[in-house]
This record gives structure tokens, sequence and C-alpha cells, in this order.
């Protein structure tokens, strides 16, 4: 006989897991107690949130499901904002969620919530299993649905007397087979021919590089598409780093945050093949502009993301990988030459915003400076507000990746994501840049940081302000600063050191320029903190 | 313009929330919904009736056939080429006097009298949603004490399947 609980753990064994981010509580104990026996790692977070959110800088770094673990009520609402956040951005989650007694639900008994109910907007897919002799196929299910098509969160909510449960044998599906969900992985050949003639006819292309990209895993083929076909790219917050900053393929950011330049090549092209991004109003913020002077090319795996927000003329549904593949394959070289100089000055012409500074740090000039110092392979994690455009503007992704929470925008991701970053690539060198905000956020991770010695680099902007939001303050409300000024904050120094983690403080480029290079050579955590001039822009 | 689909899923508990918890949250607008089994006990068909413009409604279907327990989506009114009804109950005021003209009328719409009381009768009635509310308004006059109407089903007409 076999418990639930040693089949859920059974399930995760054959699913190739190995590390879980949770927070456990009363139902979901018979789970963590087979967790306990088995050699998958979990991960104690402080904040079930941040369960997902570490979960998700895992699976992206991996590759992989991220899995994380709440228990029922409390634990499992706590989780919402990290599945939502995963959604946002399609990342592959598994969450598993205690639940209450199955023959007490519905009676709101002690930690009840309808969590699948709950997540219903959010997830990829929900499950509450109510027969034991379910967990297999449902796991299989769950792992299949996550990591395939376009990828996204999939929560499993597992009452306690399911868990406890014994039944006669554990037997796990070789595959999932879902009669209603086949993703279409290879592109239309029609449409792609068309494509190319249209690509072939174009005297102002432009190729905008979407998070599609990136979690196809599609970068040489977008780097070899790119290349063949001289056509410039420019990039999403979330396919930003597919293509590194300097190369002379790539232009920049586009979006409200974005490069100027990068957004009038979009507005002056006549031809604009987007690649898996689906035009997020930060990221195009007037489609009808590119509409009505551009004929569009849109490929997704996600047929939904096709017309939503922008019309399109070639529509093409298939696995980005497999279709840049076939188009890098079969394109010639661009007859739109003037149009490459042109835009290549545009890039040459830009000069890059903020000079060091001795009486603070220059958050934009210390980026840069930053990102010549770190590793080719780093992996760079930014939160929400002034720091992640900071970040997403100065910072030149190599051979590593930037890690933020695009979609949804969440505060707090960027250390979270961090821990399960550095995790997945023990050996690589990890960096979250967060603001005052935003650390405040998920500060109490620093315990996780310092239970696991995950020695991940973190940076905090510290301008004593909802930089951001002040800047709309500042705008928009003639200036009126409420709720933007964050003067109850702690002495980060004190408080780091507080957790035995190694910390500093810095309040010139200078300065953040040698405590950096000091931080990035040990191996230990590390906190750096950096006084910015409140009044430093975004862009 | 209204579009009739007609969406196979699996016979699951939660699915029919899944799919009117997406209308909502999407903003589209849902004219009726009707939802029973099929032929196939693991199968159900939920027939929506959606009001909107094409580019709606192809975000409606693409939509619908991102949720995993949607089997298939079909565009009845694309196809052009389909039956649909309601079934209604109408329980009208009725005296003793009155009730051979309201029979009169029940005969001359297919309606069926499927109860009778002193002061009352109640029709029911399987037709298109038109000639439902032709069968209302000529009721009307006398009363209407109460009355509940199924949302529209549908299927294609000939040998055709949403299957296929």
């Amino acid at each position: 006989m076999i418990s639930g609980a040693e089949i859920m753990v059974k399930c995760l064994e054959k699913e190739g897991v190995t590390i879980t981010f949770g927070y456990p509580g009363a139902v979901i104990c018979p789970f963590y107690d087979y967790i306990f026996q088995s050699d998958i790692e979990h991960v104690l977070v402080r904040s079930e949130q941040n369960a997902a959110h570490a979960a998700s800088g895992f699976a992206r770094t991996s590759g992989k499901a991220g899995v994380c673990i709440a228990t029922s009520g409390p634990g499992a609402t706590n989780l919402i904002t990290g599945i939502a956040t995963a959604y946002m951005d399609s990342i592959p989650l598994v969450a598993i969620t205690g639940q209450v007694n199955s023959e007490l639900l519905g009676r709101d008994v002690f930690q009840e919530a309808d969590i699948t109910g709950a997540c219903e907007p959010f997830t990829k897919h929900s499950y509450l299993v109510k027969k034991t002799e379910d967990l297999p196929r449902v796991f299989k299910e769950a792992f299949h649905i996550a990591t395939t098509g376009r990828p996204g969160p999939v929560l499993i909510d597992v009452p306690v007397d399911v868990q406890t449960r014994e039944i006669a044998e554990f037997i796990y599906p070789e595959k999932a087979d879902i009669v209603g969900y086949k993703p279409r992985v290879q592109g239309h050949a029609m449409q792609i021919k068309k494509a190319l003639e249209t690509i072939a006819g174009a005297k102002r292309p432009v190729i905008c590089c979407g998070g599609g990209v990136v979690l196809a895993g599609a970068r040489e083929e977008m780097v070899a598409f790119a290349k063949k076909s001289q056509i410039p790219v420019v990039s999403t917050m979330m396919g930003f780093g597919v293509i590194p900053q300097d190369s002379d393929l790539y232009l920049g950011m586009i979006g409200t945050h974005g490069k100027s330049f990068a957004n009038q090549v979009m507005n002056e092209a006549d031809v604009i093949v987007m690649c898996g991004a689906r035009v997020g109003d930060r990221a195009v913020t007037a489609p009808n502009v590119l509409e009505a002077h551009a004929k569009i090319i849109h490929i997704d795996i996600d047929p939904a993301e096709i017309g939503k927000n922008l019309s399109v003329d070639i529509p093409i549904v298939g696995n980005i990988k497999q279709v840049l593949q076939e188009m890098a394959d079969q394109v010639s070289p661009c007859s739109c030459n003037p149009w490459v100089q042109t835009v290549r000055q545009y890039k040459k012409d830009y000069v890059p915003r903020g000079e060091p500074r001795t009486d603070f740090v220059e958050p934009r000039q210390f980026v840069r400076d930053l990102s010549a110092m770190m590793e080719e392979d780093a992996i760079l994690t930014a939160d929400v507000g002034q720091n992640q455009i900071w970040a997403a503007n100065n910072f030149n992704v190599k051979e590593g990746r930037f890690l933020t929470s695009g979609g949804m925008g969440t505060m707090g991701y960027s250390l979270p994501a961090a821990i399960g970053a550095k995790l997945a690539k023990p050996h690589r060198q990890v960096v979250a840049i967060c603001g005052d905000g935003s650390f405040q956020m998920s500060m109490c991770e620093l315990a996780t940081v310092c239970q696991n010695q995950v020695g991940i680099k973190i940076i905090i902007m510290r301008n004593q302000r909802l930089g951001m939001v002040r800047e709309f303050q500042t705008r928009l409300y003639g200036s009126r600063y409420i709720a933007t000024i964050l003067n109850g904050d702690p002495d980060f120094v004190k408080l780091v050191s507080a957790y035995g983690i190694q910390t500093a403080l810095a309040t010139s480029n200078e300065q953040a320029k040698k405590l950096a290079k000091e931080m990035l050579a040990s191996d230990q955590p590390y906190v750096l903190v950096c006084d910015v001039d409140p009044d430093t822009p975004s862009i | 313009m209204k579009y009739t689909l007609s969406i196979l899923v699996e016979n699951l508990p939660g699915v029919l929330s899944k799919v009117s918890g997406l209308f909502s949250r999407r903003g589209f607008n849902i004219d009726s919904l009707a939802v029973g089994v099929t032929e196939n006990d693991n199968i159900s068909r939920i027939t929506i009736v959606v009001d909107g413009d094409e580019h709606i409604v192809e975000q409606v279907e693409k939509q619908l056939n991102k949720l995993i327990s949607v089997i298939k989506v079909k565009n009845l009114t694309e196809g052009g080429n389909f039956i649909h009804g309601e079934l209604a109950m109408i329980k009208v005021n009725c005296t003793a006097k009155q009730r051979p003209e309201i029979m009169k009328i029940a005969e001359l719409m297919h309606a069926k009298i499927v109860d009778v009381a002193l002061t009352s009768l109640t029709l029911q009635i399987a037709d298109t949603p038109e000639n439902i509310e032709t069968l209302t308004s000529l009721l009307r006059p006398y009363g209407i004490k109460e009355s509940v109407c199924t949302g529209t089903v549908a299927l294609e007409k000939g040998a055709a399947t949403a299957h296929k």
C-alpha cells in the first residue's frame, strides 16, 4: 500500500524535480513528511509569495518547471501574487497546495480557501484532487501543461485526506493524454512563405523580439535570422537580453520606458516581425500607429495573442524556435541597406544618460559599470520601479539572463527570483537589483539566503522614495507627493549585518564600483546599499 | 451581431465556472448559455450566444480554445447552417371563459398546455427565440404570472458534427 503523500513525492521524482520552495502548514504535513524521506531538496521561504517567485527564478534559469508548495487557506492565498506573476510572464510553475479534508470542503472550516477558484484567472490549468487514485495522472498532466505550448503555472490542490489515504500501487503514466490540449508546434509552411516574401519586399523592416523567444530557448535561431536577413532588432522588456546590447544587430528596448530611437524605428518601419511578443501596452503604447503604415507578421505559439492587441497581416502560429529556424534557413539578406545604416546611426548617436557622481551613486552609470564587471553568463534579476528601468536600459546581457516581472510588475520579485536562479545555476553570478521600496517587500527572505547559504548579491538603490510613482506624481499630479516617501527606512547596513550577511554602503560611483568589485569577488551573499539621488529620472 | 458557439467540454466539475469566468473576466457579453450532456458521457456541450463583432468573437473562440477542459469550439453562425431552439414555460392568467381562446393560441403556436388551474394556464413551447417571443406577446394581454426560458441550444444541419 502507498499513501497519496508518498505518491505525490514519487511523481515529483519521476518528473526529475530536485528542489522545491515552500512553507508548510497542517494540511500539507503528510506531503512534507515524504519530502523529508526523499532526496528532493526543500527551501523554506519566509512568505509563500516568495516561494512562487523563487520557483519562477529557478524555472527561468533551469528551463524546467519550478515547484512551490503552500498549505491551505492563507498559505495558498499568499501564493496568488506569485502565481499571477508567473502567469503574466508565461513561466512554467507547478504550485502544490494542501487543502482541508475533502469531506469538509465548503463548510468554511479552519484555513479553508477555494484556491482553485481564486486562482482561475491566473493559472493555465488547475486541479482539486478528490481521489488518491487520480494523483499520478494529475501530476503528469500538470507538468506537461506547465512546460509545453505557451508555458504557465498549474495549480494542484490536494485535500489532506487524499494525501493520507492509501491505495494499492503507484503507476506513473508514460505520457499525458489530454483530449483538449494539443499545442501547435510547427508553423504553417504557406504562412512562413508569405512572411518571407513580405520581408523580401521590405524597405524598412524591423524585428521585435519578445519574451517568447527566451521561453522557447530560441536565442541562437533569433541571432541567425537577424544576422542572415540583416534586419535590425528591437526588443520588449521580456525579450531583452536575447541579443547583446552592444551587438550591431540590436538597437534597444522599446516601450514607455525604452529607448526613444527604438520606438521611432518601430513607428517608421514598413514591415514588423513580432516574435513571441504579446504587444502589451507598456511595450506598444499605440498599436494603431503601427497598423497604419506597417505590414505586421506575428509569430506566437498562442493563437489568442495574434490579433488580440494588434491587427496582423500574416499570423504564424507555432513554436518560435522552429519557425525562426525555418525562416533563418530560407531568408535572404534584405535589400534595405540605407535603412539599416540610418537606424544604426540612431543607436550610435544615442548618448547614455547619467554621469558618475561624487555625492550620490548615479544608478544608470553604476549599472553600466557593474555590467562591465560581471561575468559573461551572469544572471541579473531586476525588481519593479525605477530600478528595473535603470537595469534594463543600461545592463548588457551577454551569455546570461535578465529576469524581471514584466507583465505583472510585481514588486519584491528580484530577491526571491535571484535565490531560485542561484540554486538552479550555483556556479553563475546572480545579482538582484532592487529599490528600497521593493527590497522591503521581500527582505524577510534574507533569512532564506542565510539558512541556505545562497551566494546571491543584492544591490539596493536607496533613494527613500517610491521613485517611479513619485515620477508620476511629478508629471501628472502637480508634484503632490503622497505615500511615496519612505521615511521609515531602516539602516540597511545594520539590518543586513544582523543577518550576518556581508554588506556595505556606497555614496559615490567610484565607491560603488570598488565595492561591487569586492562583492563580485566573494562567493558569499552580499548586500550593497547605494545612496541614490531621489531626483534621478527613470530613463 | 449575435454569434452562436457550440463548445464541447470535458464533463468534469468546475468546467462551467472556467468557461463562464472567462467571459466575465475578459468582458465578453453572453446573451444566453445552455449546458447539458451529449451522446458521450464524458463530454458536455455548452451552447453560448455571444453579442459582439467579428474581432470579439474571434478572441472568444481563441480564449475558449486555450482552456484545457475545452475540447472543441465551433462557431455555428459563421457556418450559417444550423438549427437552434429554446424551451419556455409561461404561466398566464386564465379564467374559465378565456380558456378556449388561450388554448387556440397554444394550438396556433405549437405550444403545449402542461398545467391547468382554476385561474391559470401553463404553456410550454420548444421553438426558436423569435416564435417564443411571438407567443409571449400574444399571451401578455391576459397577464403573464411567471415565465422561464432555457438558453439556446443548437446543432449543425446535415450530417456534419462539432467533432469534425
